[in-house]
């Protein structure tokens, strides 16, 4: 990464406004931009958490879903949502995701931080079972609760390849000191245990990830960057057909055989 | 139903639990240890699994209707949530909803007592706790979805989530119910900012009483079982809330803009925040 994690990374923000040609406005909290555009042929809303350093909640400046953030991306997806009752097509959801975690603090835990991305879960997953089409699209990290309220409730999630677009339940440098081993040991365990490692080849095994996007500049994408990723993602809105709107194509990755076994003894057993 | 006499909740193992809250004899276990369906990852990281995962599903009647029940179990990795565990839970909310689909009311409780992610399975426990996410709140426009936090290991991380997009939320003084747990805070911000050692202050923010006091829970409960059953049986009752405390966003997002964040926050202050109503510190 380019950009020193103090003060956020700048690639969510780049791509947003490449994507959108600079058309975003202020969400329902300084931290979250939106913007209305037609992407590639497609009528899509794109949703950004992006690092805030006036951020009133100090634990969330840089680039963390925290108090304001998990309750403001819920307020913009419910007005989404109340928008398009009536549309015969459902704008379809864009939510670039560049966050390194949720937030940790007091406040935070105090003011019931759980209950906030609550909130933004539960808007995701209910535009999408209302019809909107809901599409990730990681450029950066991609971290534990962070991601869990701002992306992981898409109907197709896409990534950049980039060795700087991580998916993990906790970041690195923490999940070290946690587990009181080096992040060298961390990647040692990850390569002979897929779903620990950080990388996309693995988590795509794990089948996921909808779409690898291979880009000349993660941090400063060029033109032709630009479009390929529109392409992209209206392939992934169109592709989208009405009345899919379960996560369960997520269950066909190489290793995700328990995740499949599970399911499908249970529903033998379901009514024996 | 139980016996009626005194007994404690909290002490009792995930599939007793499971066993106590379900109609007599209607408990119905799905992939139960007999199954042997352990985690394919732990082994691998030199850690013994369990038959079941840590991790408890059953179908069965609660005052005659029908339930889902999950529960994790605490005393296994923490009550962390790996590739099976996680799938059962999403699972069992799966096999719930195509009922309700069906025309067959099928309600969930699922008994939170959870670290979050399995680290040792990181990114299928947090893709297993999306699902569940997706879970909850499908099943929960058809029937109720109740939570239950007794400890004593608490609810946190991704299962906070979850907690937090029940239809009601039931919880012990025992209990505790936070995105973050305590020690994790104080790595990542200093102890200045969270002390996990600190238990007032982290009890006094974060356990049952607290939540109940500024509304992120609906019930607090002894530690009793058959005041559980009852606890239980009367929020399944109530049927869907008209809203859901996950959706009530626009009084939470302008109380949360005016938070004047310049000295540090107090379980006292909190309250006034989240209810809106001052409280006297009367220590």
């Amino acid at each position: 990464m380019t950009i020193s994690e103090n003060s956020g990374s700048l690639r969510g923000r780049r791509w947003f406004d490449a994507l959108t040609h600079s058309a975003g406005r202020e969400g329902p909290a300084p931290s979250l931009q939106v913007a209305e555009v037609n992407i590639a042929g497609q009528h899509c809303y794109v949703l950004l958490v992006k690092p805030e350093p006036e951020n009133v909640f100090p634990r969330a400046r840089a680039g963390e879903v925290g108090l304001l953030e998990g309750w403001g991306i819920a307020q913009a997806i419910d007005s989404i949502i109340e928008a398009n009752t009536q549309a015969m097509a459902k704008p379809a959801v864009i939510a670039v995701v560049d966050v390194p975690s949720q937030a940790y603090g007091r406040r935070e835990e105090a003011l019931g931080i759980h209950q906030s991305l609550a909130a933004a879960v539960s808007a995701y997953a209910r535009a999408r079972l209302a019809g909107h089409p809901i599409v990730s699209l990681l450029v950066g990290k991609a971290m534990s609760g962070g991601f869990l309220a701002h992306g992981y409730q898409a109907n197709r999630i896409l990534a950049l390849g980039d060795e700087g677009v991580q998916v993990h339940a906790m970041g690195k440098a923490a999940a070290a000191r946690i587990t009181l081993r080096t992040e060298e040991e961390l990647d040692q365990l990850a390569s002979e245990i897929p779903p620990m490692a950080y990388d996309l080849e693995n988590y795509a095994s794990l089948g996921m990830l909808d779409a690898l996007i291979e880009v000349s500049s993660a941090d400063s994408p060029d033109d032709q960057d630009v479009e390929r990723v529109k392409g992209e993602i209206a392939h992934a809105v169109s592709d989208i057909k009405p009345g899919d709107v379960s996560l369960r194509r997520r269950l066909a990755g190489t290793n995700r055989k328990a995740s499949r076994l599970v399911r499908e003894m249970m529903r033998a057993q379901w009514d024996a | 139903m139980s016996s009626s006499q005194s007994k404690g909740f909290v002490d009792l193992s995930a599939r007793k639990r499971v066993e106590i809250l379900l109609d007599r004899g209607s408990m119905h276990e799905l992939l139960s240890p007999f199954d042997k369906v352990t985690s394919p990852w732990l082994e691998k990281q030199g850690i013994v699994p369990q038959f079941d995962d840590g991790v408890v599903v059953a179908k069965g009647t609660i005052g005659a209707k029908s339930t889902v029940i999950a529960a994790i179990e605490g005393s296994f990795q923490g009550g962390s949530l790996g590739e099976v565990g996680g799938a059962k839970i999403a699972g069992l909310l799966e096999l719930a909803l195509e009922e309700n689909k069906k025309g067959n009311p099928t309600a969930a409780v699922l008994l939170l007592e959870s670290g979050g992610v399995r680290l040792q399975e990181a990114n299928l426990g947090l893709g297993a706790i999306a699902e569940i996410q997706a879970g909850i709140v499908e099943l929960r426009t058809y029937q109720p979805v109740v939570g239950v936090i007794t400890g004593p290991v608490g609810c946190f991380g991704g299962m906070s989530i979850a907690a937090g997009l029940c239809s009601y939320l039931i919880m012990t003084r025992e209990g505790r119910l936070g995105l973050n747990g305590p020690q994790v805070i104080e790595q990542e911000a200093g102890i200045d900012e969270y002390d996990s050692r600190n238990r007032d202050l982290i009890w006094g923010l974060t356990g049952g009483t607290q939540r109940f006091a500024t509304g992120l829970a609906d019930v607090l409960v002894d530690d009793d079982v058959d005041a559980m059953c009852k606890a239980v049986q009367g929020c399944l009752a109530k049927g869907v809330p008209a809203h859901h405390r996950s959706d009530e966003i626009l009084g939470s997002l302008e109380n949360l803009l005016k938070v004047d964040t310049s000295k540090q926050i107090t379980a006292d202050v909190a309250y006034q925040i989240l209810t809106g109503v001052a409280k006297n510190d009367d220590k």
